[in-house]
């Protein structure tokens, strides 16, 4: 590039980022929902414009157009931190995985020994923030106030923890394993994030992996690089990124992030009386069913009589989706919309359907069922972390 | 669009994907975050900010003094937050002043 054009290209850029500058902030459905209106659009390093929820930890929400297609792209794929300073920088040459505590063998394994020791898997998979749609909680409850987006779909490719386990060889008496990343608290008094799997968990599963790929690419930084777990059908706080650290223990973990952070009422529901505190809890784990409309976006003005395409996603706790249903009128009629490609039952699953406006008739509900039968209720459930949101989720559209 | 923008746009997804996977530089706290001004204001700024930007106060759910002083409790007994019992009544009465119900 010669010196003219470069210095074109200089003017331009300042030119571009006067545009990004000037640009419309937010949707008008962003600017409509009560949760994250008011929310900057931020673009962080090799992420796209995303909803600013906390900077530091980061805390990136995923705008809604973003699901009208079952794979998020990784540049739009959410972002979720517990503590700080977290990792910018990782060096491969010197980056290392530790597997060690109750096994036969400790390991030290480099990228490269993840990626020619073990056989590469793949598995298309839900990331769910276990607090996604917190702030639709009501009573409200405190916490992270996420609208709908703390979450996204993603081919992960990598290799099995049984494997690696299996290669370290786990000793009698293991009962659970710890993971543990580079995100480190900058006090010692703050807890380190570190999470806990029953080792029955993850051994009885071929789906739990190490993932070193997400969408073909190497993970973002801010989404795990170089490597992060995959649990498949779970809430994404088992997910630990930036991975540095795998510990077999012979008792139950106990540490902050597991008890008592992320735990959900014990009982079937997971939900209690709103305002009030359950006995007895458990660790969160199985995401529930849940299904949205995306296109058109919420408020398009669509015309009586004119027949519109719906499309959204729909996922579950592994078991896959069966059958995606909307409603017009309240929930008296349901009518089935037609499912898209089948990615695995880990998997957003697409759909679509068409709609025929009515002059009376402007908020279309959407409801999943799984393959064993769990569906989304009409009123939604509450517990005071704002955990397992799943209720049935409407959209108004203009009609004229 | 005009040619000149996309040549930006396309010299803009350039320098993005030069952006190496393992060396990220993050912004500063975004100011949508800033706490109201108040009597307490400083205090709760100093102490609060030693771990995490002031977005995680001002988007929560207006509370009562009794939210107040459980969220500061809790900051102090569970995420070792070191504030004096002085700062930490400072703060709560200046949190439930601002962000009460």
């Amino acid at each position: 590039m010669g010196d003219v054009s470069r210095r074109q290209a200089l003017r331009a850029l300042g030119g571009a980022a006067a545009l990004v500058g000037a640009r419309t902030p937010v949707t008008w459905a962003q600017a409509r929902d009560p949760i994250v209106a008011g929310r900057p659009l931020v673009r962080y390093p090799q992420k796209t414009d995303l909803i600013l929820l906390t900077s530091r930890p980061p805390q990136l929400e995923t705008p809604m157009k973003w699901f009208d297609r079952a794979i998020t792209p990784n540049e739009a794929f959410f972002v979720r931190y517990h503590v700080f300073p977290i990792p910018n920088a990782v060096d491969l040459a010197t980056w290392r995985l530790r597997v060690g505590g109750h096994v036969d063998r400790a390991l030290e394994l480099s990228m490269d020994d993840l990626k020619t020791k073990f056989p590469a898997v793949s598995v298309t998979a839900v990331n769910q923030c276990s607090g996604n749609s917190r702030g639709r909680f009501a009573p409200r409850v405190l916490g992270g106030q996420w609208g709908d987006g703390a979450m996204g779909n993603a081919e992960w490719v990598g290799c099995r923890l049984k494997d690696v386990l299996a290669a370290a060889g786990v000793r009698q008496g293991a009962v659970e394993v710890t993971f543990d990343g580079l995100d480190k608290p900058a006090f010692p008094s703050v807890p380190d994030f570190v999470k806990s799997l029953a080792l029955a968990r993850v051994l009885d599963d071929p789906n739990v992996i190490i993932a070193y790929q997400m969408n073909g690419a190497p993970l973002p930084m801010l989404n795990g690089f170089p490597a992060r777990l995959v649990v498949p059908g779970w809430y994404a706080t088992y997910w630990v990124k930036n991975l540095s650290e795998i510990t077999v223990v012979d008792k139950p973990f106990e540490q902050f992030w597991m008890k008592p952070a992320y735990r959900i009422p014990d009982n079937a529901c997971g939900c209690v009386e709103p305002g009030t505190t359950p006995k007895t809890t458990v660790p969160i784990h199985r995401m529930t069913v849940r299904s949205f409309l995306v296109t058109p976006e919420p408020g398009t003005r669509v015309a009586v009589g004119a027949p519109v395409t719906l499309k959204g996603i729909a996922f579950d706790g592994g078991y896959g989706i069966r059958e995606v249903e909307i409603s017009d009128d309240g929930g008296q009629m349901w009518r089935r919309a037609t499912l898209g490609r089948d990615l695995g039952p880990y998997s957003f699953r697409e759909w679509s359907t068409t709609w025929t406006p009515r002059a009376d008739r402007s908020r279309v509900m959407v409801r999943a069922f799984n393959r064993i039968g769990e569906s989304q209720g009409t009123e939604p459930l509450w517990n005071p972390a704002g955990y397992l949101r799943n209720v049935i989720e409407s959209v108004e559209y203009q009609v004229s | 669009m005009g040619r000149a923008l996309v040549s930006v746009l396309v010299l803009m997804a350039a320098t993005v994907t030069a952006v190496r996977a393992d060396d990220i530089t993050l912004p500063p706290d975004h100011p949508y975050g800033m706490l109201k001004p108040g009597t307490g204001s400083e205090v709760a700024q100093r102490s609060c900010v030693l771990c995490h930007s002031t977005d995680y106060i001002v988007t929560q759910p207006p509370g009562d003094q009794k939210q107040w002083d459980g969220v500061v409790t809790k900051m102090i007994k569970v995420y070792g937050a070191q504030l004096s019992e002085a700062d930490a009544k400072t703060v709560a009465e200046y949190l439930a002043r601002q962000y009460g119900k």
